[in-house]
């Protein structure tokens, strides 16, 4: 699994430094005196060469340093520019372009670290000193040491089977990829299975969402897992180790045909518990499916609410209904293990609960819904089959909409869930197009970027749509005149014409935001990625890796990073999958060299180190009483060096010789 | 259970108009074994139209206040202070969090006790008496208390605009229920209803409905809330702020008049009802200088004081 390239060859000689100083445009030569830095650079020893030039990182800028190995004039390399996180792999790699091992180099932050947060630019061209004496002291102690290559497996971790993890799984199945995809719910399809229609071009979500589905249900090249969460992850980049735990439905997937006659024949003869489907708005029976494409078509007994399970008695009428024997009541959690090289997280969102705001009567007043439950209402798979009626089976002759429900708020969500203006207009649309009723939009900004989204708002506007500019006060039942009894009344600032606003609506409408899922810490964890305090998954880069997180083999896609529509979600799990197919169709990875190694003469076989690597890459030889480290294994964490009691475990460019090396640079500058 | 005596600070309100509110904290403070004790030389808190000229002269005058009531507790714990008048309860609080840290803000407030031989450490926590009834002496013991339950009474719980904002500290800013939950801690019953926390437009009238700068505001204000208390069938409307009190209780006739339908509720304090259930003595709970006071049959045992519909004041 491990290979060397084997084409560097060690340096002969002393070293010979070449010190190259970026001015980064004027990000680090507006703040530090750059030539004075060179200038220093030249009297410090070893150093054969002192340059500086306007972005290092440019071609040009590379070729100086490649130019300066080649000619035999320099060794060994420190770039005075940005943070290793930036640039390293930029400057390792035109090292060894240059013909010499790419850790022959180490790199001086004199930007993040020095002109960005320096205010004094005399202060800042001290430190920028500092720092590259330290690095010319340290990398002329590197050792030599060749680049290791880890093999990529080609097989691909999805999980979330929402657009974004259906997206992301059939584009890596088209390309001959095998895809794990792991859907915690019965079924797949997320959120966008329970939308009526699809803004701004209104089509159908189901139409344009249930072929795919199908299409990941019947894919040769994916393996589909419903019902199903990742309960382990270990490895690393290109050899992960996955345990996915299969939770019992109590019915043989491979067997059901979706048939539906058990739910017909359940000793429930009507639906008695909340749909969680329908968001609450009808009843099902303990056996169900979600709705009628749920894939895979497969009907769950809910042990909670099933008369079996919590009695023991029940004449089972279901299982007499099967033709296909189907039922397994003794199922139990099962698991699975498997081995994949990179993994797609696309566990996306959920709304805002709207009971969180009292004052727009979310659970007081029947009449007041979320915009998804809104969504169930106008599906023709939902609850009234696709008739817009209140609970009492009126239908509303007024409706308002509120936009920004938990969002834009100092006290709840303080971001613009970026999706609520579109889905409110649609919402407006398709309820004044099915019923005719009068709508009120009450909204803070209308923000409508996006393609045909602007157009959108301008035909909803010319539909007569009321659009009142202006944060909703409150929702409430008290009449203040007659026009108003029996109705509830939305109170709110109309900023445009300047005054307080009371209107009588039948129906209110939240346009709930979007926010991370509860469990995205646990998750966070469970992938060892990143994510901000607030609960969204962190990308490496914000604009330039955007799919990437800080861990080398897992991607994003969709909400979980942030608030995103259907369209944003698919672009990126379709930037996903290419950044997966990228690193499996090569084949393989480049790992650190920072690996930890024992020296045997020292090692006194205490074997602090064996339990204390997270990684399990040290063995113990207990016949020669010596610990050793499997460098395959090793990630370069460095616990076991710092535990070490007699100094035997040394880790590559992190021995104490280079890191009491580097601290005397900085202090002899001093 | 230990007795334990809280610093109370009353405000010109609850001492003037609305003193059967400080009567009645006091009596059933007493009742449940607590004390209050009248911080001495109180002054002005600061409210009224003060903080939107000066705010640092507002607070200089609420931080006199805390650092007096700090010097009545010399150990270094923090030291409550009750104050039952939200307008006080409010100005107090935003002192008490406006001096919380260093700051330009902290130094002229300091600056400006030590002209005057005070020194303010940041021990005071304002509170409101609500607050320690609900969750410091607790409903279990207001329950015990009650030895005539006012069974059959329907209550509108009026918060007022000032307890739970802008700072809420013990209760939901938009739906508060302490003052629900007290109620029906002694037999009676809340009405649900939507106007808890609206303003009854005290704070525009500053002399009435009647004389005050914008008399048509204030009526319509207070009129929403009667009429909507009225309306859902409320027995009387329990207060926690003397300003709410007088100007709910005061203008119904004259509200009558102006909107063409007839009011007569009674406005209470809180403390009054409880002190009622509790079994205390009506004139120390100075339901006798209520203008409509009333108890439903047949809770109304004993109930002597002077019958509803009086006449409104200044009117």
């Amino acid at each position: 699994m491990l290979e060397t390239e084997g084409a560097l060859s060690p340096t002969n000689g002393g070293p010979k430094i070449g010190v190259y100083v970026c001015h980064c445009g004027l990000n680090i030569a507006g703040k530090v005196d750059v030539e004075a830095v060179v200038e220093f650079a030249s009297t410090l020893p070893a150093v054969a060469v002192a340059r500086d030039y306007k972005f290092m990182c440019s071609d040009p800028g590379q070729e100086l340093i490649e130019k300066d190995l080649r000619e035999g004039l320099v060794n060994r390399v420190v770039v005075a520019s940005c943070s290793p996180l930036m640039h390293e792999a930029t400057f390792r790699r035109a090292t060894a372009e240059g013909g010499q091992s790419p850790f022959y180099f180490q790199m001086a932050s004199i930007r993040e670290h020095v002109s960005w947060v320096t205010a004094d630019g005399h202060e800042a061209t001290d430190k920028a000193k500092a720092l590259v004496a330290a690095a010319v002291r340290r990398v002329a102690l590197h050792e030599y040491l060749e680049p290791r290559k880890a093999e990529v497996r080609p097989d691909v971790l999805v999980v979330g089977g929402g657009i974004a993890g259906i997206s992301a799984a059939l584009t890596l199945a088209e390309a001959g990829k095998h895809v794990y995809l792991v859907e915690r719910e019965t079924t797949i399809g997320g959120h966008m299975a329970k939308f009526d229609k699809t803004f701004p071009t209104l089509d159908c979500s189901a139409c344009i969402l249930t072929p795919k589905m199908s299409a990941v249900r019947s894919h040769p090249n994916i393996t589909l897992w419903t019902y199903s969460d990742v309960v382990a992850v270990e490895g690393f980049t290109g050899d992960f180790t996955v345990r996915v735990r299969h939770r019992p439905r109590y019915v043989i997937e491979e067997l059901c045909t979706g048939c539906l006659e058990c739910i017909e024949k359940c000793i429930h003869k009507q639906g008695k518990f909340d749909d969680e489907w329908n968001e609450g708005l009808s009843k099902r029976k303990p056996i169900y499916i979600p709705f009628p494409q749920a894939t895979p078509p497969v009907v769950v007994v809910d042990p909670d609410t099933c008369i079996w399970f919590k009695t023991g008695k029940c004449p089972q009428t279901c299982i007499e209904a099967c033709e296909r024997d189907a039922f397994d009541f003794a199922q139990t959690e099962t698991f699975d293990e498997i081995k994949v090289g990179a993994i797609i997280l696309g566990t996306g969102f959920k709304t805002f609960d709207a009971s969180k705001m009292p004052e727009y009567g979310y659970g007081r007043y029947p009449n007041v819904y979320t915009s998804l439950e809104v969504e169930r209402l106008l599906n023709a798979a939902g609850p009234t089959g696709g008739e817009v009626v209140l609970r009492d089976g009126t239908r509303p002759k007024v409706v308002g909409i509120i936009h920004c429900v938990g969002s834009r708020d100092a006290k709840h969500n303080v971001w613009c869930s970026k999706v609520c203006c579109m889905y409110s207009l649609k919402l407006a649309h398709i309820v004044k197009e099915r019923i005719g009723a009068e709508v009120y939009n009450f909204y803070i900004d209308m923000r409508t970027p996006g393609k045909g989204y602007e157009e959108f708002y301008d035909k909803i506007l010319k539909e007569g749509v009321h659009m009142v500019r202006g944060r909703v006060a409150g929702v409430t039942d008290e009449a203040a005149s007659p026009e108003e009894e029996g109705h509830l009344v939305i109170r709110a600032e109309d900023t445009l014409i300047g005054s307080v606003r009371r209107i009588p609506v039948d129906m209110v409408i939240l346009a709930v935001g979007l926010e991370p899922r509860p469990d995205a810490q646990d998750v966070r964890r469970l992938f060892n990625i990143s994510c901000g305090g607030e609960g969204w998954f962190t990308e490496r880069h914000p604009k330039l890796a955007p799919v990437s997180t800080f861990t080398d083999g897992v991607f994003l896609a969709g909400a979980c990073q942030g608030p995103k529509d259907i369209p944003d979600t698919v672009a990126q799990a379709g930037a996903a999958a290419a950044e997966v197919l990228a690193m499996v169709d090569r084949g393989y990875v480049m790992l650190e060299a920072n690996t930890a190694h024992i020296d045997e003469a020292t090692c006194s076989g205490c074997k602090t180190c064996v339990g204390l690597c997270p990684f399990g890459a040290i063995s113990f030889d207990e016949e020669r009483k010596k610990a050793s480290v499997n460098e395959v294994v090793c990630k370069g964490c460095g616990i076991c060096v710092g535990a070490c009691p007699s100094g035997a475990a040394q880790q590559h460019l992190f021995t104490d010789e280079e890191i009491f090396a580097e601290i005397e640079g900085v202090l002899a500058y001093v | 259970m230990s007795a334990r005596t809280y610093t109370y600070y009353p405000g010109c309100s609850a001492k003037g108009v609305g003193r059967g509110f400080t009567e009645s904290l006091e009596a059933v403070f007493e009742h449940l074994g607590a004390g209050l004790e009248e911080l001495e030389d109180w002054n002005c808190c600061g409210a009224t139209a003060w903080p939107s000229v000066d705010e640092d002269q507002a607070f200089a005058l609420s931080a006199r206040n805390l650092a007096l009531a700090e010097d009545r507790v010399p150990d270094a714990g923090p030291v409550d202070v009750l104050a039952s008048c939200t307008g006080c309860y409010r100005a107090l609080l935003k002192t008490e969090r406006a001096l919380a840290g260093p700051g330009p803000t902290a130094d002229k407030i300091g600056g400006a006790l030590a002209a005057i031989g005070l020194d303010y450490e940041g021990r005071a926590r304002v509170r409101h008496p609500i607050d320690i009834l609900v969750n410091e002496i607790g409903l279990d013991r207001v329950s015990a208390a009650v030895v005539r339950p006012l069974t059959g009474l329907k209550v509108a719980c009026y918060y007022g605009c000032l307890l739970v904002r802008p700072f809420a500290t013990f209760d939901d800013q938009y739906d508060p229920t302490s003052m629900d939950r007290l109620v029906r801690a002694v037999g009676a019953e809340p009405i649900e209803w939507p106007l808890k926390t609206r303003c009854c437009g005290g704070s525009c009238y500053c002399g009435g409905p009647v004389i005050g700068a914008m008399p048509e505001a204030t009526m319509q204000l207070s009129y929403a809330l009667l009429r909507e208390a009225t309306k859902r069938g409320a027995d009387m409307i329990a207060t926690i702020c003397p300003l709410c009190q007088f100007n709910l209780e005061g203008f119904q006739d004259r509200m009558s008049r102006r909107f063409g339908r007839p009011l007569d509720i009674p406005a209470v304090f809180i403390s009054q009802l409880l002190g009622v259930a509790f079994g205390i003595d009506e004139e120390r709970l100075g339901i006798q200088r209520l203008m409509r006071w009333r108890l439903p049959e047949p809770a109304a045992v004993g109930a002597s004081a002077p019958a509803g519909g009086g006449g409104d004041a200044r009117d």
